[in-house]
């Protein structure tokens, strides 16, 4: 089975369609991952290096290096701009690859890792810790939007697979919606009653890679490290479950499983992220699409672009961010969307499928 | 039609007799059609950029039994669909009652033409009766309703299809052979002159098979509705075809009556198999019978 | 009636005319049984919904009877009634009557011709369009009243074209017009986020409020407006609902029965776009409507048509009944807004539907 579920998507794309060889693909994938990570590295210098302090490259490369105490240069560089391009790297991969994961177990490509409820959910457990517990750091906030993220999740697939058929695609994605818009709700009732609360939350909620300690950033670690894992390790059963149920079984994958393994992956992303720079799931959204444009319809290749992919977005529209608001900056999770949405609407304007 | 008494055997669905389907045929309603012309010129059909169609001139007879034969892939089913003007044409042009098909309305269209695709496309929870009774759409205007014509045709369609037993029935829960029944139903509905079909006994046992193509073998007959199908079913496309048409790679490689066209060249070049063509000891038309690889020893 | 090869041949016209005669008679049954599933479900949706017209109408600071609404209602009753009713409660009683019809019209044109069931105009960027807009026209601006709703109506509108411009290609395909739109409603929300962090936190407040959805605003020339509107757009839907149902049959099937699908689509969307924008420009987005009230009311009906009535009436029910809610049974002082209890309340109610969905959802 290992053998023939991977190279089901090209087959079933039809006879003649894509008479390509499997090593022309890969080639492309190699050739895909090469430039995107040289994209990684470029758009990582330039985070470090521009801001909206000017700093000359030498001592950019001096602060990294040989920092001077007290060196004002130095200090920005080290205290501000390490730790939000290594939040931005962290949180990009995760939103990347689990936007590849979410629209690949909901069959469903105008689903985000948001669909789950899992920023619906991390959004009302900050605005609780923010009004009811009277909690006011980034790091106060990350158990609560994690805790939120995994509730979410647990709730939503739950629901979805307890009735007929379990969690088939379209339930997941109504109940998913369904949940968010519940959750926004009662959200929007405290905000609209607690005026401090708001103050707070609207700054948190427009998803930002600033002031964000780098301790935060450590105790999530292990999370996103065990969820990329499982992230990766899922395009197979993708691959499997792209076919439908029925045929996903035929090839000897347990369909109930799979989606949950995938689901649970889903949360520990998505829910690192959310609690890291706040609910932004737009880069999740767009990520997937590029990728597949590039590599076709295997999931396997999907999810690692997406998760490569998924940093390079979020640092351009940081370091975009910081570029044309000087002295001030436009927070990251507000550009994304500004510059990630041409592309998209790009890559749907080229795309053949004439289908509905 | 001599084969409707070896049909016994399937006891769970009843079949009707030649007798019965000829008293309904020709009791539907209108008279004998005047046969309508349908040619193709020099048409070309791609998707996208991939030409799968090239260049072909296709005369179908007027009130006959036209079968489209080839080997997968080699475009048939895009002709039909090309002939049925759900694809635009990337050259040449498709003719209906000697006018270019794109210039006419759609909905004059649709009275003359009917078109049955492969794999038809039901909404969730719609019964049979509805299904059925869209086939009527070209022929209701925009205000006026569903009327006593209408259901009356509906009536006509589920009983010459062997359907009527399933009216209220959702089409979700029918097997694959009765669904297919009722999307032939839909096309009796919307009761055209020409009927283009693509595959309409796939998903079918063998006497279901029998029983569609007789069906529109009296259809044909008694009303002078024009059939053109699609079969991969050689020997069926030869006993049904009065006119057979052969495609390989996107081209028209014969076409005439099955007795000329089919000989064991053509299936040699038009399907790369090695194969007999015996009379077929029913009605003496040509039946393929392959030579596979393992049993060349005779 | 199995073995037909045992009946004399002669039996044979008579056969065919059992069998027309069986056909018939099912035609018929079905027919019946449809349509008094269809009528029970609009009638008890009509049933509550006048129900709630008339609590509506009663609940409030100065309490009226039952018989003081309907005397009212019939033409009569004494002026003070008269007053409460006409001035007081019916502006924002028929704006929430109005703004449900719209939005569960316009969820199941989108649901239908878009074939995925989280197609709808909360999410494909047309409220995000129109609310951007206002947020800008209100924190920006300081507009209020018609000129907040007519650049709500402005900024809707002008996402619904550039979907059109980006999408069309020879024919409006459904999925470029979804996916277009979401990037939008991104896009938007962005511009929202923008100026809602740029902003005082009370006007910032002002504007949530606003994007809530609420028809506390309401008065008769709004509601009139919105109904001329409604007047104008919901029989051009009456007119597409034939070819519509044709068109869930496939483009293929469509194209054989004589439509042009790019064309059906491009005008339903359009028509749906309208009544969203709308909606939109009298109330707010109000919350979840638009996408729950077509999945809900094609499982009350369950036919695989297109209950664009029951859609309308679930739509009005539960905004109306949201709208009681609010006033009513939550605490006065709250202010809670329309839009959070229709989330609150249609939410979990998806959820609850789904989870004990016993067949597939319609």
């Amino acid at each position: 089975m290992a053998t023939t579920a991977p190279s089901t998507p090209a087959a079933a794309h039809g006879a003649g369609d894509r008479p390509a060889p499997a090593r022309a693909d890969h080639r492309r994938l190699a050739l895909a991952l090469v430039l995107v990570v040289l994209a990684l590295v470029a758009v990582t210098v330039a985070s470090l290096a521009w801001g909206a302090r000017q700093v000359d490259p030498g001592e950019v490369w001096r602060a990294l290096v040989d920092p001077v105490a007290g060196n004002n240069d130095h200090s920005v560089v080290r205290n501000e701009r390490v730790p939000r391009t290594l939040i931005g790297l962290v949180a990009g991969l995760a939103l990347g690859a689990s936007g590849a994961l979410m629209q690949g177990v909901t069959r469903n490509p105008i689903a985000d890792p948001g669909l789950l409820g899992v920023n619906a959910g991390a959004s009302l457990a900050v605005l609780v810790a923010i009004a009811g517990l009277g909690i006011s750091t980034t790091s106060g906030y990350v158990w609560f939007a994690f805790l939120g993220a995994a509730v979410a999740a647990v709730v939503v697939y739950g629901a979805a697979q307890v009735g007929w058929e379990g969690a088939t695609p379209v339930k997941l994605a109504l109940v998913g919606a369904a949940f968010t818009a519940t959750a926004t709700s009662v959200t929007t009732v405290i905000l609209l009653t607690d005026r401090r609360a708001l103050n707070e939350y609207r700054f948190w909620q427009v998803g930002s890679l600033s002031n964000r300690p780098l301790d935060v950033l450590v105790t999530l670690l292990p999370f996103v490290g065990v969820g990329l894992l499982l992230a990766l390790a899922s395009g197979r059963v993708l691959n499997a479950l792209a076919l439908g149920d029925d045929v996903a079984r035929g090839l000897g994958q347990d369909v109930a499983r799979g989606r949950a393994l995938v689901v649970l992956a889903v949360v520990l992303l998505c829910g690192s992220a959310v609690s890291l720079v706040g609910p932004i799931a737009f880069v999740g959204l767009v990520v997937p699409h590029l990728a597949r444009a590039v590599v076709g319809p295997d999931y396997r290749a999907i999810v690692l672009l997406s998760a490569l992919l998924g940093p390079v977005l979020l640092l351009v529209a940081d370091v975009v961010g910081r570029v044309v608001a000087r002295p001030g900056e436009i927070e990251a999770g507000l550009v994304v969307a500004v510059v990630g949405a041409p592309v998209l609407v790009y890559l749907v304007r080229r795309s053949r499928t004439v289908a509905a | 039609m001599t084969l409707t008494t070896d049909k016994t055997a399937d006891a769970t669905t009843e079949h009707a007799s030649a007798e019965t389907i000829h008293a309904l045929a020709a009791g539907l309603e209108g008279e004998r059609h005047e046969p309508v012309r349908l040619a193709a010129h020099g048409l070309h059909l791609a998707y996208d950029k991939r030409t799968v169609v090239h260049g072909v001139d296709l005369e179908v007879p007027p009130g006959a039994v036209t079968v489209i034969v080839g080997a997968n892939g080699c475009g048939k089913s895009t002709l039909l669909r090309g002939l049925g003007r759900i694809l635009k044409p990337a050259g040449g042009h498709v003719e209906l009652d000697g006018r270019d098909i794109a210039r006419q309305r759609p909905r004059d269209v649709a009275r003359l033409l009917g078109l049955l695709p492969q794999q038809p496309l039901a909404p969730e929870g719609i019964t049979v009766a509805d299904l059925v009774a869209r086939g009527r759409h070209p022929h209701q205007g925009a205000f006026r309703r569903h009327g006593a014509g209408d259901a009356e045709a509906v009536a006509q369609a589920l009983a010459l299809t062997d359907t009527h037993e399933l009216a209220g029935r959702r089409v979700e829960e029918l097997s694959g052979g009765q669904r297919q029944r009722v999307w032939v139903a839909m096309m009796l509905a919307q009761d055209p002159r020409i009927m283009l079909l693509d595959e309409p006994t796939t998903y079918l046992d063998i006497a279901h098979q029998v029983d569609v193509l007789d069906l529109l073998t009296e259809l044909n007959r008694t009303r002078g509705t024009t059939v053109v199908m699609v079969l991969h079913e050689l020997a069926l496309a030869a006993r049904y075809a009065d006119h057979l048409v052969v495609m390989h790679e996107g081209r028209l490689f014969r076409a005439g009556p099955p007795a000329e066209v089919l000989d064991a060249d053509c299936v040699r070049e038009a399907f790369g198999l090695e194969a007999r063509v015996v009379p077929d000891p029913v009605t003496g038309s040509p039946l393929v019978v392959p030579v596979g690889r393992h049993q060349r020893r005779a | 009636m199995t073995a037909v090869d045992t009946a004399p041949p002669t039996a044979a016209p008579d056969d065919a005319a059992a069998r027309l005669a069986a056909a018939r008679s099912g035609l018929r049954v079905d027919r019946r049984r449809r349509r008094v599933r269809t009528s029970v479900v609009t009638s008890v949706l009509a049933v509550v919904a006048v129900a709630l017209v008339v609590t509506a109408l009663m609940l409030g600071d100065f309490p009226l009877a039952f018989r003081q609404v309907v005397d009212v209602l019939t033409g009569g009753g004494d002026d003070i009634a008269r007053l409460v009713v006409v001035e007081f409660r019916g502006p924002r009683l028929v704006l929430a009557v109005l703004v449900g019809v719209a939005l569960g019209v316009s969820g199941a044109l989108f649901q239908s011709v878009l074939a995925n069931p989280l197609a709808s105009p909360d999410i494909i960027g047309v409220s995000q369009g129109a609310s951007a807009a206002a947020v800008a026209a209100l924190l920006l601006g300081g507009l209020t009243g018609l000129a907040l709703s007519a650049s709500a109506l402005a900024g809707g509108l002008a996402v619904g074209l550039f979907l059109y411009a980006v999408a069309w290609r020879g024919g409006l395909a459904g999925h470029r017009f979804v996916l277009s739109g979401i990037g939008v409603a991104y896009a938007c929300a962005s511009v929202i986020g923008y100026v809602l962090t740029r902003s005082d936190v009370q006007e910032a407040q002002a504007a949530l409020l606003w994007m809530t959805g609420s028809v506390a605003q309401a008065d008769w020339p709004l509601v009139r407006l919105l109904g001329s509107t409604l007047a104008v757009l919901l029989p051009l839907v009456a007119l597409v609902a034939r070819p519509l149902q044709v068109l869930l049959l496939g483009d293929q099937q469509a194209r054989a029965l004589g439509l042009r699908p790019e064309l059906v689509r491009a005008v339903v969307l359009g028509l749906g776009i309208a009544l969203a924008c709308a909606a939109t420009a009298a109330a707010g987005p109000v919350a979840f409507v638009a996408f729950t009230a077509a999945p809900v009311a094609r499982r009350l009906v369950g036919d695989g048509g297109l209950a664009l009535v029951p859609s309308a009436l679930v739509g009005l029910v539960l905004v109306l009944g949201a709208d009681v809610v609010a006033q009513h049974v939550l605490p006065a002082d709250m202010g809670v807004p329309v839009g959070v209890v229709t989330g609150a309340i249609g939410g979990p109610y998806l959820i609850w539907l789904m989870a004990t969905l016993r067949a597939r959802p319609a």
